[in-house]
């Protein structure tokens, strides 16, 4: 790991809007890990008997209904319990402790109370989730805020807010994704903007500095976090930072934040949508689709790796499948064959490749079409195929193998998608994820492949939020737990 | 020497093909067909094979001395059987091995081969150049779904299940009676999957772009490595957990408390995100290996799920034989199903397209309405996974290796009187499975080979080069012996029948059909000579002193085993040994399996509609022993149903000698004259010409007979057919077993000494 101190300087220093393009590699999507995670034996792992930590996870991804489980709830109580303050903060932290201290305190302690009355969270409102390639993060900033509040605001609180807000690019690998803010939202009867951070979980660490030398354990709100990376990361939170993560099932979260951003819409505009025609390159365009029914859909989110979930309902959903083959394959498949360093690189080769020439497709096996079994001749019969041969594999460009990687690992997701949905009896599916971030090909590559190989029976969806459902979601426990 | 099993880094195109070992029997080839593939060539062609068998012809004994002359005429005459010979080699070797076929064609007649798989194009014009046949190209998926039909119909054993770090990575299948329906996933460049639903119904229900051309294709971008084999040697070196991002990245040390498997993979390659770390080649193909395998086995657990099936065959390049890709395969499935679905191999999986080939080219000579039993004797067999004999042995194997089936004379089927045919195993003991006995039963056949051998020699004393070949079958089943010692899956599990039935191959090879025929032609005349004055002594006896004579009398003649060392010692220098003399060896009651006394009150019962006897040996055995008891059956009002193997195995009695024995005792009693007259007492053969008796492979026509006659009693006679098989068979119906024990070890295992006696008289439950 990157010593903490330098990161710490390249996170905390704001960069001006506008710069900050060279930004964090892969959107790794909330992903739930144990749910995309995938086999690998282990010595003996065939042997262990029923009990054994093989059979725990195994079960784990048994149907699950009712959101988390009973399992989760007791670690989530005990994760409420707030720590107190130490008392050996600054002058400014003092002003800022929680309720308990706040009996007869200063004016300071105004606003805090006033949000403990109005069963709100005291703010600042984030929500975190940590994936294995990707911090997520969004933050709610109030802009009903009076000339009263704003003066009695902790300047801790204040840093904070300004901090985020009027910079669009923290350190060398935080950026905020502008275009997806979301204006004039109520929350809890508050009005405000929800910002949309994000930053590679390798500089987690420089994070929970930052947030130590902002003094944000003396503002002693929660921090509702997701993803592996809440467990991961937890010690390291309180030995640093000072702060005990309020840690939030994943799925349970990223359910959550798919419907409410979808029911608040995006600014005006649709936040679902799909391609018209995904079979016609001339006729296919992008148009907004109505979610306002959603059950039952499945909601497969690509991050790193890959989490499928059946939704009937806001909790009635189940855990369905996952694959190992996702958002971080691509990109980690990217990296060795092409040398490239950032996801944003990989997608660019990859849009201008050819990975025709990389596979081996059904016509380079049988001439025309597989008439035999209806296999038209432009199916990729096997993928990296034509890479057996020494002379093709001196032949094609690094941008011919981004494609062809990022083909593969598309079409794969689009067929195990698709017989998820067949088995589940279910015809929309709704892909998010980081994955999908800048990748235009994937998404109508997915939508065409599920039109093409059920005939029209299964439609592709997309959210314009991409990633950032999980936490998304994990804001909401925090507002919806007040 | 054996090209399969050499030990040569490099190859050379130009080897000399040894034809005694591979292309055998070319002259008699007719119809030929190929498949071809990315890197193998697998050749099939049907030949006839000339047998030396020996026959047995009653004299025709009006006017003469009876008292001097042999009871019936052997002769050795040549038969004519049908043989499938599959050859397996690299693809380099085609063009030496089209010439080598060019130049040992005889037969004019054939002018097309079939060919499929992906190099048939390709080789299109070699092949009509250098053979003068026309090509005719058939579709690589009904090939592949024909060949995989007949294997699953016709080779036992032939379908297993891989479990590693097991002593047997192998889990062999018994042959189900009912193949259909199943999953067919062939892995190779990409990945089909094919749902087989009857014999010639069949659907394409999905695929994947990503298979062994990804393997291979992206395995050779990122580790520069070029032969998929040298991939898979890589792989499984790798640690894949440098590349792959796995759970425990993700959540940290708390999968632990959360019950999460940490080392579950999460995102394949999530780990190489960077351009500034190096991955070692092992590292990548590993991780490529799971990813890949992973992926394949999720894809065929979805199929499996939406057509709800649990059988999943998996063949193709990718797979074939190689342990690496079977674990992770077999891994991959388990996880996904959660151990509802079966991931099955098949032995001969290479072969499958080439049989299917073959097939569709012979359909005029109906090859499906025949039964198919795999030459042991000229097959290579499954080849080691264990790592000193991987990978040097693979490459070789995959140069040279060959699979031969024979034509078997008649249809076998089940016994309809199997309880539940689809559990049915023959075998007591796998020798696969249970080390100590394995180890025990291939010392005692090497030990007994040299006199095998002496004896197969002695049994041919006007043939010149009988000593020569006695010596060759001696090299080839002590070659088979060692083989079997370093990998007793090879053919299949490892038993003692398929011991003797692999002797039985190899003596067969070398034109040593029956050993014993003269062995068998004088016991038979000498015990016939005493059979009137047991039968006298039988009818003088009490009902039931009697009984108990009759069942002594079948045990004393089941000492008369030339199978077992411990008798066939006392024979061999003691050729006067007598009856009584036998009788009094065996064991006194109690026995050391003893249900008698449920059985004779069973006789005090109504009489059986029909029982079934399965005969063991000549002479003594079958004359005294058998048929008393039969004519004793008979009296009571039982019809007999007579089985003896058809062809010759040790000293067990054959049909054709079955006949004459009965036609010469009836000759001598009323009672079984009559019976044979009125069609009561039946003789039928089993099909088989194994010392041991698999009641899942017998013949068509005695299944039909079981059944016309309402078959309500069986009885297994015999150490190879009531112990070392169906010792635990469960039947539908009363049967009897009933065996003596002669062999020390065997009866240690079961708590007895030798001589023991094991009467085993069973009831089903109803």
């Amino acid at each position: 790991m990157t010593p903490i101190g330098r990161r710490l300087r390249s996170f905390s220093r704001p960069l001006p809007e506008g710069r900050g393009r060279r930004s964090a590699p892969l959107g790794a999507g909330a992903l739930r890990a144990v749910a995309a995670a995938v086999a690998v034996e282990e010595r003996g792992a065939a042997q262990r008997g029923a009990g054994g930590p093989w059979d725990r996870a195994v079960r784990r991804m048994e149907p699950r209904r009712n959101g988390g489980g009973a399992d989760e709830k007791p670690r989530r109580r005990e994760a409420e319990n707030p720590r107190r303050w130490n008392g050996s903060g600054t002058g400014a932290g003092s002003a800022a402790a929680g309720p308990e201290q706040c009996e007869g305190g200063g004016a300071a302690c105004g606003l805090r109370r006033d949000s403990v009355r109005k069963n709100r969270p005291l703010f600042p409102w984030f929500g975190l989730d940590i994936g294995g390639t990707l911090v997520k993060l969004v933050y709610f900033e109030p802009k009903d805020i009076t000339a009263e509040e704003e003066d009695e605001e902790v300047e801790n609180l204040k840093n904070i807010r300004k901090y985020l807000t009027s910079n669009v690019a923290y350190g060398s690998t935080g950026i905020r994704d502008v275009h997806l803010e979301l204006k004039d939202l109520t929350l809890c009867g508050r009005k405000g903007n929800l910002h949309f951070i994000r930053f590679p979980t390798h500089d987690m660490p420089a994070f929970i500095q930052m947030g130590s030398e902002k003094h944000f354990s003396s503002l002693h709100t929660t921090l509702c976090a997701t993803g592996g990376g809440a467990y991961k990361f937890e010690q390291d939170f309180l030995t640093m930072g000072d702060l005990q993560l309020r840690k939030l099932d994943e799925l349970d979260c990223l359910i959550k934040g798919v419907l409410y951003i979808d029911s608040v819409g995006f600014n005006g505009h649709s936040e679902c949508y799909y391609f018209e025609h995904p079979t016609d390159t001339e006729r296919c365009q992008k148009l907004p689709f109505n979610l306002e029914n959603p059950y039952p859909l499945l909601l497969v989110n690509i991050g790193s790796g890959v989490s499928i979930l059946a939704v009937y309902s806001k909790e009635n959903y189940r855990w369905v499948t996952g694959t190992s083959l996702g958002g971080g394959t691509f990109f980690g498949l990217c990296c060795l064959l092409t040398g490239c360093s950032t996801f944003e690189e990989a997608m660019e080769m990859a849009s201008h490749g050819d990975s025709t020439k990389v596979d081996k497709l059904v016509r380079d096996i049988y001439g025309g079409d597989y008439e035999r079994f209806g296999l038209p001749g432009w199916a990729v019969a096997s993928s990296f195929g034509n890479m057996m041969s020494k002379e093709k594999r001196e032949s094609v460009s690094k941008e011919d193998l981004a494609k062809a990687t990022l083909i593969t690992i598309t079409n794969n997701i689009g067929s195990i998608a698709r017989m998820c949905a067949l088995n589940e009896n279910i015809n929309r599916v709704v892909f998010v994820g980081n994955f999908l971030r800048i990748n235009t090909i994937s998404m109508r590559l997915l939508a065409y492949a599920l039109d093409y190989w059920s005939k029209g029976q299964l439609k592709a969806l997309f959210l314009e939020h991409e990633g950032y459902f999980g936490a998304v979601g994990a804001l909401l426990e925090l507002l919806d737990s007040a | 020497p054996h090209l399969g099993s050499g030990g040569h880094g490099s190859l050379d195109k130009s080897i000399t093909l040894p034809p005694d070992e591979i292309f055998r029997n070319l002259e008699n080839a007719k119809r030929f067909a190929i498949d071809i593939g990315g890197s193998l060539t697998k050749l099939a062609y049907y030949s006839t094979v000339q047998h030396k068998v020996a026959r047995v012809r009653s004299f025709d004994h009006s006017g003469k001395d009876i008292e001097n002359e042999p009871l019936y005429e052997i002769s050795v005459q040549e038969e004519i059987t049908a043989r499938l010979h599959f050859i397996k080699f690299e693809n380099n070797y085609i063009e030496t091995c089209l010439d080598f076929i060019k130049d040992h064609l005889v037969n004019t007649e054939t002018q097309v081969i079939k060919a499929t798989g992906g190099g048939a194009y390709k080789f299109k014009d070699l092949i009509e150049k250098k053979l003068g046949l026309k090509v005719d190209k058939e579709d690589v998926m009904t090939c592949l779904i024909k060949g995989c039909n007949f294997l699953l119909r016709n080779i036992p054993h032939e379908v297993f299940a891989y479990q590693k770090d097991s002593d047997t990575e192998f889990r062999f299948q018994t042959n189900h009676p009912n193949i259909f329906p199943y999953l067919l996933v062939n892995i190779g460049s990409g990945v089909s999957i094919v749902k087989v639903e009857s014999e010639d119904k069949f659907e394409w229900i999905g695929g994947s772009s990503i298979g062994g051309g990804t393997f291979w294709g992206l395995g050779a971008l990122l580790t520069k490595t070029k032969k998929f084999d040298e991939l898979l040697q890589l792989a499984s070196k790798g640690q894949h957990t440098n590349v792959d991002m796995l759970v425990k990245d993700v959540y940290g040390g708390a999968c632990q408390t959360l019950g999460l498997s940490g080392n579950l993979i999460a995102s394949s390659f999530g780990k190489s995100t960077t351009a500034d770390k190096e991955f070692s080649k092992e590292d990548m193909a590993k991780s490529l290996l799971h990813m890949i395998s992973n992926d394949i086995g999720q894809l065929a657990c979805l199929y499996a799920k939406l057509h709800n099936l649990d059988k999943i065959y998996f063949g193709g390049f990718f797979i074939r034989g190689h342990p690496v890709t079977m674990r992770t395969i077999t891994f991959s499935i388990n996880f996904f199903s959660k151990g509802e679905v079966q991931a099955l191999f098949l032995r001969h999986e290479g072969y499958l397209g080439a049989i299917g080939a073959f097939l569709k080219g012979a359909e005029q000579d109906n090859p499906n309405q025949y039964s198919w039993g795999e030459n042991y004797a000229g097959s290579s067999g499954l080849m080691s996974t264990s790592p000193d004999v991987y990978p040097m042995q693979r490459t070789r194997s995959g140069t040279f290796d060959m699979f031969e089936m024979d034509r078997l004379e008649r249809p076998l089927v089940n016994l309809p009187l199997l309880k539940d045919p689809s559990t049915y195993i023959p075998d007591t003991v796998d020798l696969t499975d249970d080390a100590m006995a394995r180890k025990y039963w291939l010392t005692c056949f090497e030990e007994a080979l040299d006199g095998v051998a002496k004896r197969a020699a002695a049994s041919q004393p006007d043939s010149v080069d009988a000593p020569e070949r006695a010596e060759k079958f001696r090299q080839k089943y002590w070659n088979k012996l060692q083989t079997l010692r370093q990998q007793p899956f090879a053919y299949g599990t490892l038993t003692v029948r398929s011991l003797l039935d692999t002797r039985e191959h190899c003596l067969n090879e070398f034109n040593f059909p029956d050993p014993y025929s003269k062995v068998k032609q004088k016991e038979n005349g000498i015990a016939l000579k005493c059979f009137q004055s047991v039968i006298e002594s039988l009818d003088s006896l009490g009902w039931e002193e009697r009984q108990f004579a009759l069942v002594k009398g079948l045990l004393a003649g089941n000492v008369f085993d030339w199978g077992a060392k411990a008798v066939s010692d006392v024979l061999e220098c003691e050729p006067q040994f007598g009856f009584e003399e036998a009788k009094s060896k065996l064991q006194e009651r109690p026995w050391l399996e003893d249900s008698y006394s449920q059985w004779l009150e069973r006789l005090k019962g109504p009489p059986h509609k029909c029982a079934l006897i399965f005969a063991d040996n000549s002479g003594i055995d079958i004359i005294l022993g058998v048929f008393p008891f039969v004519r004793e059956l008979l009296s009571r009002g039982t019809e007999v149903i007579l089985a003896c193997n058809s062809g010759p195995a040790l000293n067990d009695v054959t049909y054709s000698e079955s006949l004459i024995v009965a036609e010469r005792i009836a000759a001598m009693d009323p009672v079984i004259q009559s019976a044979l007259k009125e069609e009561k007492l039946l003789l039928v053969q089993t099909g088989s010409s194994s010392p041991c008796l698999d009641l899942s492979r017998l013949d068509k026509g005695l299944a039909v007979l079981v059944r016309e006659r309402k078959t309500d009693l069986v009885i297994i006679e015999g150490m190879g057919r009531a112990i070392h098989t169906n010792y635990y068979a469960a039947l539908k119906c009363e049967s009897l077993k009933l065996a003596v024990i002669k062999n020390s070890w065997l009866a240690d295992r079961l708590g007895g000494k030798i001589f023991s006696v094991i009467f085993k008289y069973e009831v089903p439950c109803k």
